[in-house]
């Protein structure tokens, strides 16, 4: 894991830049964030290519899906709030249910949001898209990975939900790394506990590793990046061949990773699996980190976890 | 209008009428009121104005249909079988299971069907992102969507008036199919939404009216929206719900049921008797 920090939504603003110059179809959609999602990066490359629909999320979605039958690639953000919980609906009948080819990149996912609070901090997002069929989620977790899965939604043919965070984090992949839609990676190999993490959770699962690794318990890392369709093949052989589970999610316990997980264990491979997870409550205002550390989102709440229920 | 033309879409229209009718009554469920309210305008669009074709539904060039008031399906699906879209037969199947034919249009199942519509104020957001693709990639067609009166209550209407307007979207025309009858009642009773005209006129549009149920009156507000002046177009057209089967006109409570066997054989006799008044002319 490198020193650097970098926001995964400054990352996907990169990314789309970069996007730009090699696909003409891409647009961009945002809804009066351009400056704060990162979107505004594509805006100053590609004005032409860029729309502000002002801050009215439900006719932003709309239009991009219009647009997608035009042959236009839309990607349209907001913060995760406003795109998946504002406009789940016009996301669930004018997107999802035709399956058009539009991309969702949502910023400010989750509490690391930090000082704008609960009405801002949105735990529920992962769960929303998750019950919309076809819809494909990814949640990458550094800056090189949110970079790939910006050009691989952009090669999907379909509706991809992308979820990017405020809070600049570690990059944990090196530039070898190859994003592989739907397929988790085993950044650690282990056989007594496995923790399954998602976003940001990830580089704090690596940093849990080490310490437990120190008391003794080898320890497995799988970073989930596409929580839909989810990698059932790697989450049933860490059931098989680790004592426990352990997820880890900036997001809540219900419906997020910890469910996608446990709805696969429990029909595959029946076996125990504790979260790391918002507990069924909302955010609060606070410093990004320090929130982070009060709602157990770290490297100690994890091994707390695990030592918990080893 | 040319008063043969004019003749020839009447009599279309009343056929568009027996097979909404037939449509509903087969499928003992359905929207009759609001499918017959629009027959003679979705009759003037898909048998006079657009430029479509059944043999190549997909062609980047097509003018695009969205029925933002989706429920209204069976009127688009009558004037699709009768273009050959597919077959006619199909209707008989509408809103059973297995059937291409859903209670709302699907895209994806029905050939024709530009945008998957039914949930009220998002058919028009669509209309705005298509009618923008139109504009970056210079593409001449014209986008047409229709709203219900009662729609237009839904607050995203406003936000996409408002986004047609300021990317100055002259290639989208929305028609709003004000028959004042929602279904709880009257509109102007369950929550006003006039004036309409002033509305749109405030939200930047152009603004026409026409009376819904004569061809000369539809296709003089067609005409205007020929003058582009950088802003969209709204025609309000001022419809009777149930338009042309004599017990549902202008009665809210066949918003959204079927007729019995009954009912369907007085509405096929009203609608026969049109025919044969037209057949004379």
């Amino acid at each position: 894991m490198s020193d650097i920090k970098i926001a995964t939504r400054e990352s996907y603003g990169n990314a789309l830049a970069e996007l730009g110059k090699v696909n003409p179809n891409v647009v961009v959609f945002d809804a009066d964030l351009a400056g704060a999602t990162k979107t505004g990066i594509f805006k100053k490359a590609f004005p032409e290519r860029f729309f502000d629909c002002g801050i009215a999320e439900s006719n932003m979605i709309g239009m991009a899906a219009g647009i997608s039958t035009t042959g236009k690639i839309p990607f349209v953000s907001s913060f995760a709030m406003f795109a998946a919980g504002r406009a789940f609906e016009q996301i669930r009948n004018s997107i999802g249910y035709p399956h058009l080819n539009v991309k969702i990149g949502a910023t400010h996912a989750g509490i690391s949001v930090g000082e704008d609070g609960a009405t801002h901090q949105c735990n529920e997002d992962i769960a929303l898209m998750r019950t919309i069929p076809g819809m494909v989620i990814i949640n990458p977790c550094d800056d090189v990975e949110a970079k790939q899965a910006v050009f691989a939604a952009s090669e999907y043919n379909g509706p991809v939900y992308m979820r990017f965070g405020r809070l600049a984090v570690p990059v944990v992949n090196d530039d070898k790394y190859k994003f592989e839609l739907g397929k988790g990676v085993t950044l650690k190999e282990g056989n007594n506990v496995t923790l399954i993490a998602t976003g940001l959770m990830v580089a704090r699962a690596l940093e849990a590793a080490k310490v437990l690794e120190e008391k003794g318990i080898s320890t497995r890392v799988i970073n989930i990046h596409t929580i839909k369709p989810i990698d059932k093949d790697i989450i049933i052989k860490a059931a098989n061949e680790t004592d426990l589970i352990v997820t880890c999610e900036e997001h809540n316990v219900i419906g997020g990773l910890y469910s996608a997980v446990t709805e696969v264990t429990s029909q595959y491979a029946p076996s125990k699996v504790i979260p790391v997870a918002v507990m069924d409550t909302f955010g609060k205002s606070g410093n990004a980190s320090e929130l982070l550390n009060v709602f157990g989102l770290n490297a100690d709440g994890i091994i707390n976890k695990v030592l918990e229920n080893i | 209008m040319d008063s043969k033309i004019k003749l020839a879409l009447e009599k279309q229209a009343n056929e568009i009428r027996k097979d909404i009718v037939t449509e509903v009554y087969n499928a003992k469920s359905g929207h009759p009121g609001g499918s017959l309210s629009l027959a003679d305008t979705i009759t003037y669009l898909y048998f006079y104005k657009m430029n479509i074709d059944a043999n190549d539904p997909k062609n980047p060039d097509r003018d695009r249909f969205v029925l933002s008031k989706g429920h209204t399906a069976p009127a688009l699906y009558a004037c699709l079988a009768e273009k050959g879209f597919f077959d006619k037969s199909e209707l008989l199947k509408l809103r059973k299971v297995g059937s291409m034919l859903q209670g709302h249009p699907d895209m994806k199942g029905t050939p024709g069907i530009d945008m998957s519509t039914g949930s009220l104020g998002q058919g028009i957001s669509t209309a705005v992102g298509m009618a923008l693709g139109g504009k970056i990639s210079n593409k001449t067609y014209t986008v047409y969507t229709v709203l219900g009166d009662g729609e237009i209550q839904e607050g995203q209407v406003w936000e996409a008036a408002m986004s047609a307007a300021h990317y100055k979207l002259d290639n989208l025309i929305a028609i709003v199919d004000n028959n004042n009858l929602q279904i709880d009642g009257k509109v102007s009773d369950v929550m006003s939404v006039y004036p309409i005209t002033d509305k749109f006129r405030a939200f930047g549009w152009n603004v026409t009216t026409c009376d819904a149920h004569n061809f000369d009156s539809i296709d003089e507000a067609f005409e205007k929206t020929k003058e582009k002046n950088g802003k969209p177009w709204v025609i309000v057209q001022k419809s009777i719900k149930g338009k042309g089967v004599s017990f549902m006109e202008d009665n809210a409570s066949w918003h959204g049921s079927a007729p019995n066997e009954e009912q369907y054989l007085i509405a096929m006799n009203d609608l026969e008797k049109i025919s044969i008044e037209l057949e004379a002319k």
